[in-house]
Parts: structure tokens; C-alpha cells; sequence
């Protein structure tokens, strides 16, 4: 066995808060690398609400022009690893748009490396997750910029919403920037439902699963917006938060 | 319709009501005044089932006619909720929020709250025929609901698009009020507890709603319980009773000139 394919420990930084037990017979994951040509659009989405456990590790290569847009609803009922790398060639855009959700003793995590390679590309990650239980949504993600790759505009936005004080997000997003003109936007937030909104809801005769699915709905549906099936996205994803609640 | 008697609460531990009784008949308009911090917005809340308002004694018996819906043909069967045999009635301080909105108590909020990226129709959709279930009706179909929420707007003079934007979301104050009217109308309670329903609205706006709450709840078979500051919504909306809430009690019951008393004199001087 070579040393690449040796089980990660929590020292490795990407998978400190992983559910190693659950990798371990997933292991070692396959990389599945797309290439876009320049100019060249594709677009993906990736669906896991099953009883499996699940990892999964993508290569993206942006080609000068390229645009991948990739939407995620990572809420397998055990564990769920999305990991993604993107390299970003010149004026080449990567949108990422990913659900979480986790119940129970779950642990759901999204991990990316976003780099930006070449002047003018545009990254953009949105982040929703939904812990209830004593489960565990976590998203590290960074966006690199190496040198001369001016004129690069990146952003994450990640948010985790908590149902229960016993569940847990851990959110590291993080800058990498070599390059003078560059924007670069980060933001994190990790909350709980609004006790006045539930209560207002409850009020008009709505069941406190039901109210909460409301309250929850417009938070998930901020990770698919613009997506090509966004409305059969959010159904499922309404679905499994059905489970969740 | 309801009986409080000698309800205490507390809100954070500190007492706020303190031996409150009042009965409300079907067919009756109430109305409760009294200086800040009396209470006022502490017994709707209370009656709603708001979390972290706690009932230290004191019972509250909510007795609603049977249920039979006035909008759609509908055959009702009654309320599931135990309504016990005597002719109906339910220990209302036993239901959750949502279990007293389906026995047919509607809480019009003195600052109805923003739902982002959630429609009025399609929240208070859900909420009805959440309700319908609870008392064993039928779903409304997305026609009749459109239906019954047009001219429920129409009467509130509320532009039905408006119905369609997030729930309460860059509404006015004004706007906000005819809205909660709105979903009075469409929910269709037996007893209405409107906490400063005319607070934030101008004269139009409280003559609109006023005359929304006389249409909506005006019936044999409805009541309604004003909680207000202000005796202005009272020349819209006519009490048959009108009470002064001070120190956690009321202290003093009369007809409607009462409020004109209160007006007048001021809180001190008449409930002293």
C-alpha cells in the first residue's frame, strides 16, 4: 500500500472532523476528474438521500472560458463526503451550490480547493446546512489564488442552521491570496430557527414539524438558486428534511 | 366561548398576570385597555400558547361551537381535538399553539413577523388545511383557496399580488395589520384575540380594518377580544364590553363609554 492511499487520521487536516469508521470501508475513494475545454459549459448535480454512506472526490479542470456548475444535496442517512477540487483557468467560472443535511449521529461534509490559476476567473460557493440530532455538518473549503491571477473575484457563503443544541457545524472557510487585484469574499454563520417566526407560524395552525419545514425551505433553496432543476432539487431536498423534522 | 378564571402567568419568572378572570360569550366584542406593562399583550399571548409565557394557575375553558365551515361545502365533523361531551369545550392551557388555532382561536399579533422566501398563500394554504385536518374537513383545492384568499384580500382592499411576496416581507406597518386581517378572514376563527391591531395604522387603514374585523367576526357564533391602547379602533369597532387591565387584573368593567371615560381621564384617574 502506498503512502497516497494510507487511511487519513484526524491529523490530516481535511478530514479532522470526518466519521472515520464510516470511510474506512470506502476507502481508498476513486477520483472522478472532468476537464472542460475552454469556453465549454457543463453542468452537474449530484443527489445522495440513500442508506448508504458515501464519498466522493472530483478533480475539476476550467479551461480559459470554461463554466461548471455544480449543485449538491449531500444528506445520505449515514455519511457523506463530497470532496472538490476546481483549478480555474483564465476568465473561467465554477459555481458551487450545496445542501446539507444531517440527523441523528450523522456527519455530512463538503470539502473543496478552489484555485485560481489564471487572471479573471470567478468562483462562487453557497453553503446550506440543516443539523438536528447530535449530527455533524462541516465545510472546509478554500479558495487559492496563486500569483498573477489578477482580477479574480471568489466568495463563499456558508451558513448552518442547527435544530437541536446537541448538533454541531464546523465551518472553516479560508483565503489563499498571492495576487494584488483580487476580490475575495467570505462569510459564515451558523444559527438557529427564529422563535418568533415559529411561534407565528404555530399560531396560524401549522404543525411544529410543518412550520419548521417552512422556516427552513427558503434557507435550503439559497443552495440551488439558479440551478437548471432547482425546483426538483428543493423538492428532494424538502423531502429528506421531511425525514430530519 | 371562553372562560378565564383567576389566571396567573409569568413571563421570566416575574409575574405579569395576577388572578385575571373574564367570560367572553359567543356573539360578544371585547375590548381590553390598559396603561404599559399591564398585561395587555401578556394574556394574548398567554391564550395563543406562546412559548415562555407559563400559566402558574388558573384555567382558561375554550368552548366553540361545533365546527362547520362557512366557506365551502363541506361536510364537518366536528372538532377532533376532545371537545368533551356537554355541548363542547377544551381546557385550552392543554393544546399546542397549533392545536388552539385548529379549535378556531385566531391571535392577530400587535408585530407580525417576516418569513423570508415563504408566500402568504402558500403558508397560509398549508395552515388551513393543517387546521381542516385537525378537525377532520377536507383540503381546500389550490382553486378554492385562491378563491376564498381573493375575496378575503378584496374585502381587506389588500392587492392580491401582494398575497403572493414573502410572508410580511417589506410590508408597512399598515400593510402588515390588513394582512393579518387578511388571514383571519381565510382561517375563519371562532374567537379572535387582535393584541393593538390598530397600532401603526392610519386613518384609512384603521377604518379598513376595522370594518375587516366587523365583517369577519361580527356573527352569533364568533367573538372577539380587542387588546388596544387606544379607544380610536373602538368607534369602528363597537365593544359590548370594555375592560381595564392594570397590575396583572381587571380592575374595572363597563360598556363602551367606558373607553371614552378612559380617553378622557386618563388610566389613573378611572381604574384607581
Amino acid at each position: 500500500m502506498t503512502l497516497a492511499l494510507a487511511l487519513p487520521t484526524r491529523r490530516d487536516e481535511d478530514y479532522r472532523y470526518a466519521d472515520l469508521p464510516a470511510l474506512t470501508p470506502l476507502w481508498p475513494v476513486g477520483t472522478e476528474r472532468i476537464v472542460l475545454a475552454p469556453g465549454e459549459q457543463r453542468a452537474m448535480t449530484m443527489v445522495h438521500t440513500g442508506p448508504e454512506a458515501v464519498a466522493r472526490d472530483l478533480d475539476v479542470e476550467l479551461g480559459a472560458g470554461a463554466r461548471f456548475d455544480l449543485h449538491v444535496l449531500n444528506a445520505p442517512l449515514v455519511y457523506g463526503r463530497i470532496a472538490v477540487r476546481a483549478v480555474l483557468g483564465q476568465g473561467a467560472t465554477f459555481n458551487l451550490g450545496a445542501a446539507q443535511l444531517a440527523g441523528g449521529e450523522q456527519t455530512v461534509e463538503l470539502v473543496t480547493l478552489v484555485t485560481h490559476q489564471a487572471p479573471d476567473a470567478v468562483s462562487r460557493q453557497v453553503v446550506r446546512s440543516v443539523v438536528g440530532g447530535s449530527a455533524t455538518a462541516n465545510y472546509l473549503g478554500k479558495v487559492q489564488v496563486q500569483p498573477g491571477a489578477d482580477g479574480t473575484d471568489g466568495a463563499q457563503s456558508v451558513r448552518a442552521m442547527l435544530l437541536a443544541r446537541t448538533a454541531t457545524a464546523n465551518a472553516r472557510p479560508e483565503l489563499e491570496i498571492h495576487a494584488d487585484d483580487v476580490k475575495c469574499a467570505h462569510g459564515c454563520a451558523v444559527g438557529e430557527l427564529d422563535a418568533n417566526g415559529l411561534f407565528y407560524l404555530q399560531s396560524r395552525g401549522l404543525p411544529p414539524e410543518a412550520a419548521k419545514r417552512l422556516m427552513l425551505q427558503a434557507f435550503v433553496a439559497e443552495a440551488f438558486a439558479g440551478a437548471a432543476d432547482e425546483d426538483a432539487l428543493l423538492d428532494q431536498a424538502l423531502a429528506a428534511l421531511g425525514d430530519l423534522l | 366561548m371562553l372562560k378565564i378564571e383567576n389566571l396567573h402567568a409569568t413571563v421570566a419568572d416575574k409575574p405579569i398576570l395576577k388572578g385575571l378572570s373574564l367570560t367572553i360569550n359567543a356573539g360578544e366584542v371585547h375590548a381590553i385597555m390598559g396603561p404599559n406593562g399591564a398585561g395587555k399583550s401578556t394574556l394574548g399571548y398567554v391564550l395563543g400558547g406562546r412559548p415562555g409565557y407559563e400559566v402558574t394557575s388558573g384555567t382558561i375553558h375554550f368552548t366553540p361551537r361545533p365546527f362547520v365551515s362557512s366557506e365551502v361545502e363541506t361536510p364537518a365533523r366536528g372538532i377532533s381535538i376532545s371537545l368533551d361531551a356537554n355541548g363542547g369545550g377544551v381546557d385550552l392551557l392543554s393544546l399546542e399553539p397549533h392545536e388552539r388555532a385548529a379549535a378556531g382561536l385566531f391571535l392577530g399579533f400587535q408585530y407580525p413577523v417576516e418569513i423570508p422566501g415563504v408566500s402568504f398563500v402558500q403558508f397560509l394554504r398549508e395552515s388551513l388545511n393543517a387546521q381542516r385536518k385537525a378537525r377532520g374537513e377536507e383540503p381546500l383545492s389550490g382553486g378554492e383557496f385562491l378563491r376564498l384568499a381573493r375575496e378575503k384580500a378584496a374585502l381587506l382592499k389588500l392587492d392580491m399580488d401582494m398575497l403572493k411576496r414573502p410572508v410580511n416581507v417589506g410590508f408597512s406597518g399598515g400593510e402588515k395589520k390588513r394582512a393579518e386581517m387578511v388571514q383571519m378572514g381565510i382561517l375563519g376563527p371562532r374567537l379572535a384575540v387582535l393584541d393593538e391591531t390598530d397600532s401603526g395604522l392610519d386613518i384609512d387603514a384603521l377604518r379598513i380594518c376595522g370594518e375587516g374585523i366587523n365583517s369577519v367576526m361580527r356573527a352569533p357564533d364568533k367573538a372577539v377580544l380587542l387588546i388596544t391602547h387606544y379607544q380610536r379602533l373602538l368607534d369602528y369597532v363597537r365593544p359590548d364590553f370594555v375592560h381595564v387591565l392594570a397590575g396583572g387584573r381587571i380592575v374595572r368593567t363597563g360598556g363602551p363609554e367606558l373607553a371614552l371615560e378612559l380617553e378622557e381621564h386618563g388610566y389613573e384617574a378611572v381604574a384607581a
